[in-house]
Parts: C-alpha cells; sequence; structure tokens
C-alpha cells in the first residue's frame, strides 16, 4: 500500500527580496562594472569635452566662457579644413587595404612548404610598433640618403622630399600605414578563408566556375563577416592616425600632413598648445563624424538581428 | 580573517602615509636634465648640497626631457614638489600667471644675487618681482666649417654683405651655405631672431614679442627681405623641412655645409661626429643694420619653487646655494655652458670662451629665444610660417596675414 499523495497544503516558504528578484538583478550586476567603467571613461568625458568646447581655458587657470567662439574660429581657421581634407584623404585611401589584405591571403592561402614562415613574414609589419613603422619609412623617403631616392635615380629622377613636400606628405604617410594595415586585413581574411565551404567551392567547380567570378560569386559573400570587420579595423585605423603623423613629420611641413586628431592633440596637449577649449572643440567635430559612421554601424547591426 | 585582513591594509595605508608625509628635512626636485652631460651635473649638484646640509634628505625625480613639458602641469597643480626646473622669460609666464611658481625676492635679497646674477635680472622679473634663479646659459651664433672656408679663401664675415658672398663663394665651392633642419620648427625660430635682431633691433623684437607690433608692419617685411635674399640664393639646405636640427649637422660633418645658426648644444655632437677644434668655429651673427646695437639669443636655464611646495625653507636654501658662484662654475663646466653668475670661471673650452666674450661685450640686450620670448601659440604659429616661408617665399603676404590674424586673437 502506498501513501496516498497529499497535496503539499503548507504556503511555500516565504523566499527574500533577493530570490525574489534575482534573475532580473543578476545581469545588471554582472554588467554595472562595464557600466561603471563605460560611463566614467567614455560617456562622461564626452560630455565633458562638449562643455570644455564652450570655453577658453589653458589648463591651468580659469575657464572662460566663449560660447560657440571656438568653433566660429574652427570655421575661420586653414588648419582645420587642412586637418579636415586629410582626414577624407585618409578615410579613402586606407580603405586600399582591404583589397590588398584579399590579395596576399588568397595569395597565402596555399599548401606548400613553409607557407606558415611566409604567413608570419607577411603578418610582422602588423606586429611592430606603428613608431618604428614610420621611423623605417621616413627613413625610406630621405631625399638625400633613403632607399627610395636612391633607386629614383638609377632612372634618373630627381629626388623627392616626400616628408617636406605638401603635396605628397600625406599619401607618404598613408603609404607608411597601408603597410601594417594591409598585413591586418590579411589576417582576417586568412581565418575568413580557413571558414569558406568547400563543398560550395565543389559545386561551383562542377558548374565551371572560375577564376574572377568563382572569386566574386562564390568565396567573397563567404567572406563577408571578415569583410565587415576588415571595414571597422580599418576605418578606426584611418581615425586614428596619430603616431605616424607624429613621428614623421610631426604634422609639417606647415602643417600640412595634420589630421583631425593630431590637430586637437596640439592645440590642446603639445609644447606650444594648452589651449583646452579649441582643442575640445576639434574633438566634438571629430566626434560628430566619427557618429555617422558609427550610427551606420550600429543600423547594420541593428538589421542584422533582426533578420535573424 | 577579514578582519586581520583589514587591520593590515590600515597598517599599509598608514605606513605609507607616513613615508610620503614630509618630515624635516626633506626636498623633493623634479628636473627634466636626461640627457647625459645636464643628468651628471645635477647628480654632482644634488650631492654638493647634501653634502653642506646632511640634515635635508633629498628626493630628486628625473623626467624625461620632452615629456616633461607636459609632465610640469600635471605635478604642479596635482602632487608639487619643492623645486622644479624650466625656463626664464615667457616660458614661465602661464605658471607665474596661474600662481604656481613662488616668488623668490626674499633669496634675491638676502644673497646679493641681484648684482652677482644681474644679467638675468630681465628675463626672471614678471611684474616685479623675481620668479626663480637661473643657472646657467649658452650662445647662439653662426658655428661654421673654418677649414671650408680657409680652404675657398673666406674670411669670418662680419656685416650682411660679406656674409652673402661668403655664401655665393661657397655655392660656386659646391657648399651648401647653411644647412639647418626645421622638422620640428624651432631651428627656423632662432634664424628669425637673428635676422630680426640685427635689422629691427631688441626692441623691436621683444615688442613684435608683446604683441604691441603688427605682423604686417612694413620693419617685419624689412626683417622677411633679408631673409628673402638668403633664401633667393639658395643659403639653406634642400628639403630642410624633411630634417630635424641633428639629422641637418650631418651635411656639416660631411663637409657638404659650411654654416649653422645654432646654440652652442651643437658642438658636443659635432665633436662627437669627428670634427676638431681646428675645423669648427664660431662667430657671431653678422651685422645687417650698422645702426642697431648687436644682441643675441642666450636661453637661461633655472629653478623654481612651486606654489604648493611643502618644503620652501629648505628649498631656498637650495636656490641660494644653485646661485653661488663656485656651484655655477661646478655645473657649468659638467654642461659644456655658461654660468650666471659673474663671480663664476668660464671653462677653458674655446666656445665658451668666445660665447663668454660676445655676451658679455652685448649691448643691445639678450634676448630668451623665439619660443620662450613669443607666447606659446604666437611662437608655434610664428615658426611655422617661417619654415612655410623658407619653402615658398613667394607666399609670404599669405604668412603674415595669418600670423597677424594669430596676434590679434593671441593679445586680445
Amino acid at each position: 500500500m502506498t501513501a496516498p499523495i497529499v497535496p503539499d497544503t503548507h504556503p511555500p516558504a516565504k523566499r527574500g527580496w533577493w530570490k525574489e528578484n534575482q534573475q532580473r538583478l543578476a545581469p545588471w550586476l554582472f554588467l554595472a562594472p562595464g557600466i561603471f567603467m563605460f560611463l566614467v571613461y567614455v560617456i562622461i568625458p564626452i560630455f565633458q569635452s562638449i562643455n570644455i568646447s564652450f570655453y577658453d581655458w589653458d589648463g591651468l587657470g580659469e575657464a572662460t566662457w566663449v560660447g560657440t567662439g571656438n568653433y566660429v574660429e574652427l570655421m575661420d581657421d586653414e588648419a582645420f579644413y587642412t586637418s579636415l581634407k586629410n582626414n577624407v584623404i585618409w578615410l579613402v585611401l586606407y580603405m586600399l587595404a582591404i583589397p590588398m589584405g584579399l590579395f596576399v591571403a588568397l595569395f597565402l592561402n596555399q599548401t606548400v612548404r613553409g607557407i606558415r614562415i611566409y604567413k608570419s613574414l607577411f603578418f610582422f609589419p602588423f606586429v611592430i610598433s606603428q613608431v618604428v613603422v614610420g621611423l623605417v619609412f621616413a627613413w625610406f623617403y630621405d631625399p638625400s640618403y633613403g632607399l627610395m631616392n636612391i633607386v629614383l635615380g638609377w632612372f634618373g629622377a630627381e629626388p623627392i622630399a616626400v616628408l617636406a613636400d605638401e603635396r605628397y606628405v600625406t599619401y607618404g604617410i598613408i603609404a607608411a600605414g597601408l603597410w601594417p594595415q594591409t598585413a591586418y586585413c590579411m589576417i582576417l581574411y586568412l581565418t575568413g578563408l580557413n571558414a569558406v565551404d568547400p563543398e560550395q567551392i565543389e559545386a561551383a567547380r562542377l558548374d565551371n566556375a572560375k577564376g574572377a567570378k568563382m572569386l566574386w560569386y562564390v568565396i567573397l559573400p563567404q567572406l563577408r563577416p571578415a569583410t565587415f570587420i576588415a571595414v571597422v579595423v580599418t576605418v578606426i585605423g584611418a581615425l586614428r592616425s596619430f603616431d605616424l603623423i607624429s613621428i614623421m613629420t610631426d604634422g609639417g611641413p606647415w602643417g600640412s600632413s595634420r589630421v583631425l586628431a593630431f590637430y586637437m592633440y596640439e592645440q590642446a596637449f603639445s609644447e606650444y598648445g594648452f589651449r583646452m577649449g579649441y582643442g575640445a572643440a576639434i574633438a566634438v567635430v571629430l566626434f560628430l563624424i566619427m557618429m555617422v559612421y558609427i550610427a551606420g554601424f550600429l543600423w547594420k547591426m541593428y538589421r542584422d538581428e533582426k533578420g535573424h | 580573517m577579514f578582519q586581520k585582513a583589514k587591520t593590515l591594509t590600515t597598517a599599509v595605508a598608514a605606513s605609507t602615509l607616513l613615508s610620503s608625509a614630509v618630515f624635516a628635512g626633506e626636498l623633493v626636485i623634479n628636473t627634466d636634465t636626461s640627457d647625459p652631460a645636464p643628468k651628471a651635473a645635477f647628480e654632482a649638484l644634488i650631492e654638493g648640497f647634501k653634502a653642506e646640509n646632511p640634515d635635508v634628505e633629498v628626493t630628486w625625480n628625473l623626467f624625461d626631457h620632452e615629456g616633461y613639458k607636459t609632465s610640469i602641469r600635471n605635478f604642479l597643480t596635482a602632487d608639487s614638489p619643492d623645486l622644479a626646473n624650466w625656463y626664464a622669460g615667457n616660458r614661465m609666464l602661464p605658471y607665474v600667471d596661474a600662481g604656481l611658481f613662488e616668488p623668490v625676492d626674499d633669496v634675491w635679497e638676502e644673497n646679493g644675487l641681484k648684482e652677482s646674477l644681474a644679467s638675468s635680472v630681465g628675463s626672471m622679473t614678471i611684474d616685479g618681482q623675481l620668479w626663480g634663479v637661473p643657472y646657467t646659459y649658452y650662445q647662439w651664433g653662426v658655428y661654421y666649417r673654418k677649414d671650408i672656408f680657409e680652404e675657398n679663401g673666406i674670411e669670418v664675415p662680419t656685416n650682411w654683405d660679406e656674409f652673402k658672398a661668403a655664401g655665393e663663394t661657397l655655392k660656386e665651392a659646391g657648399v651648401t651655405p647653411i644647412t639647418i633642419g626645421t622638422k620640428y620648427l624651432w631651428t627656423a625660430g632662432g634664424v628669425f631672431d637673428y635676422i630680426n635682431l640685427r635689422t629691427n633691433g631688441y626692441d623691436f623684437h621683444m615688442a613684435l614679442g608683446k604683441g604691441e607690433v603688427s605682423w604686417t608692419d612694413d620693419r617685419v617685411r624689412a626683417t622677411m627681405n633679408n631673409w628673402k635674399e638668403l633664401i633667393d640664393a639658395g643659403f639653406f639646405l634642400e628639403n630642410h623641412a624633411a630634417y630635424s636640427w641633428q639629422e641637418a649637422l650631418a651635411p656639416m660633418v660631411q663637409g657638404e655645409a659650411a654654416m649653422y645658426v645654432m646654440g652652442n648644444f651643437a658642438v658636443a655632437p659635432l665633436r662627437e661626429a669627428g670634427l676638431t677644434d681646428n675645423q669648427l668655429g664660431f662667430f657671431q651673427f653678422p651685422v645687417i643694420n650698422p645702426d642697431v646695437p648687436l644682441a643675441e639669443d642666450a636661453p637661461t636655464d633655472t629653478i623654481h619653487i612651486p606654489a604648493n611646495a611643502k618644503n620652501k625653507e629648505d628649498a631656498k636654501k637650495f636656490l641660494a646655494y644653485l646661485a653661488r658662484a663656485d656651484v655655477q662654475t661646478q655645473i657649468n663646466e659638467t654642461l659644456g655652458q655658461l654660468p650666471i653668475n659673474n663671480e663664476s670661471e668660464v671653462g677653458d673650452d674655446k666656445f665658451l670662451q668666445a660665447g663668454y666674450e660676445m655676451l658679455s661685450n652685448t649691448d643691445g640686450g639678450i634676448a630668451q629665444f623665439f619660443d620662450r620670448d613669443y607666447p606659446a601659440e604666437m611662437a608655434k604659429a610664428g615658426m611655422e610660417g617661417f619654415q612655410e616661408f623658407m619653402v615658398k617665399p613667394e607666399r609670404l603676404d599669405a604668412i603674415l596675414e595669418r600670423l597677424e590674424k594669430v596676434r590679434e586673437r593671441v593679445y586680445k
């Protein structure tokens, strides 16, 4: 005889407030340190910068309210437009790193003896510091002893002082920046290529696809995630292009290789700067430019999430 | 267990507090003397001070030379040392204005420094008070390849025409007359200083620095036109905007260039690169306008007491020590520069002697340097303009108008 199943008539033990809300609170608790850091180091400084940009302040003494004075001055500042123009050139030309990286990756995506060594050699420029890249290229461009001008000399060309000529200087620095950036994109594509589905390639082969068509219609669509990341890191890389400029030209000659980030640094923190308000105003403009891109990025993320 | 850990932390916190709290006689000195010679000079200076003041505990924080320019702003406001080195003239103005330096008139009074350091009273005074103690300075001028001058039969030029003629002869011999590297801009400021001092004189140069004269003034144009004569005649090293001042030493060492408008600190690397005293010489920048008394650039390095210093008493003792004739003799021997104290002895190096003689006989006034006499913003814009002018002299009007715009903003 089994004992009859008697329903438990005792009321459930009173659960604590914590137990009640644990499910809802736990995520926030885990997020708290991150949110705190993000607030303190990202969100609050954004508003502080916007605030400072309305003042004339040397970082030490009293700050004087100048309203939109800094922005009005920016609108009439040649150096600002030069920097803005250079930023655009950087953004456009830096994108070359993506196709270049793709082709290096395709080239290296084969199994021959010692391929790992070749891969590491191609990846090498990304590992070394930007400062070293800048120095190496500065020597490469050196008008009297640089390799580039020695080679140009063989063809009877006059030496070109790339870094001392306002016409070439930005392109010269971008070329230096493309070297490590290509390596970065290459590594992204190499990992992407590992994930390409061999069956699809097989199927495409059976349908007689090859060469460029195979690349465009079969491989590239499968590399979309890699391309997306490559675009993201390249845009960020272009906007942060600071160390190379600082090392190779220090913004010169006469400020013609500055970008907004460098100009902001110069105005706010360099030896002759300490115009915090003006620097902050440049930072705000740079932030707005980045916002366009960040908004686009978020929108794409949102759309992708919804698509699932 | 938890309790124990807590007491432990309190103990640790207390002990750190104790050790960082100032006990009687601790002196904290911050300097940017990271290069070999200045570092050695300060080591000796501090050792000497300790030997005479055994009760004072000296803590010396050595900063990287470039990094110091930004860190000084932080430590003066946040965690002030008792002494910090800096530069005379307009370069210390922001800190004086912000109330971060302490006036040290009493140190000057008590030790009779107004007599012994007389030459630098002007550059140390702001608003009628003295803000620090200078310990070294050095001359600017033209360093030249004596042997190349002799080979081409060139005498040391003393006026503008001789100077230009010397350049012509050098050019014909395939030698660049003047080497310069303007990548970091300030070298161009030195050339402007001299041409302006020689064309318009010290008072005008300083008035321009104070923003009292327009950059589009005809006298500024006169300076620039004199400069342009040299540029048009191809005096300056080609592609100078690509080189730092050190890189521009190379053509001079290799005999491809003959002169360098520079400070005395250029001598050490030139000697290291193998030039002997028979090959290397110094002369005063030649006269341009004979009616203008000769003025020179001679930047002065100084030590200050921050307003938030904790141990001002010992800091003042240190300044008094630093101002002494024998101490300045010793420190400048190591630095390879000139002492400020007029009772000190000048090292028997030929360039030091030449500089000492030149500066002792200077009656036109002693300027600090373009970026020390002119406010930072003006200096930056100015030097950038000079660099552009040296490559594109045809843009002179646009450059001067741009500088005038900066002047209107900076001095308002």
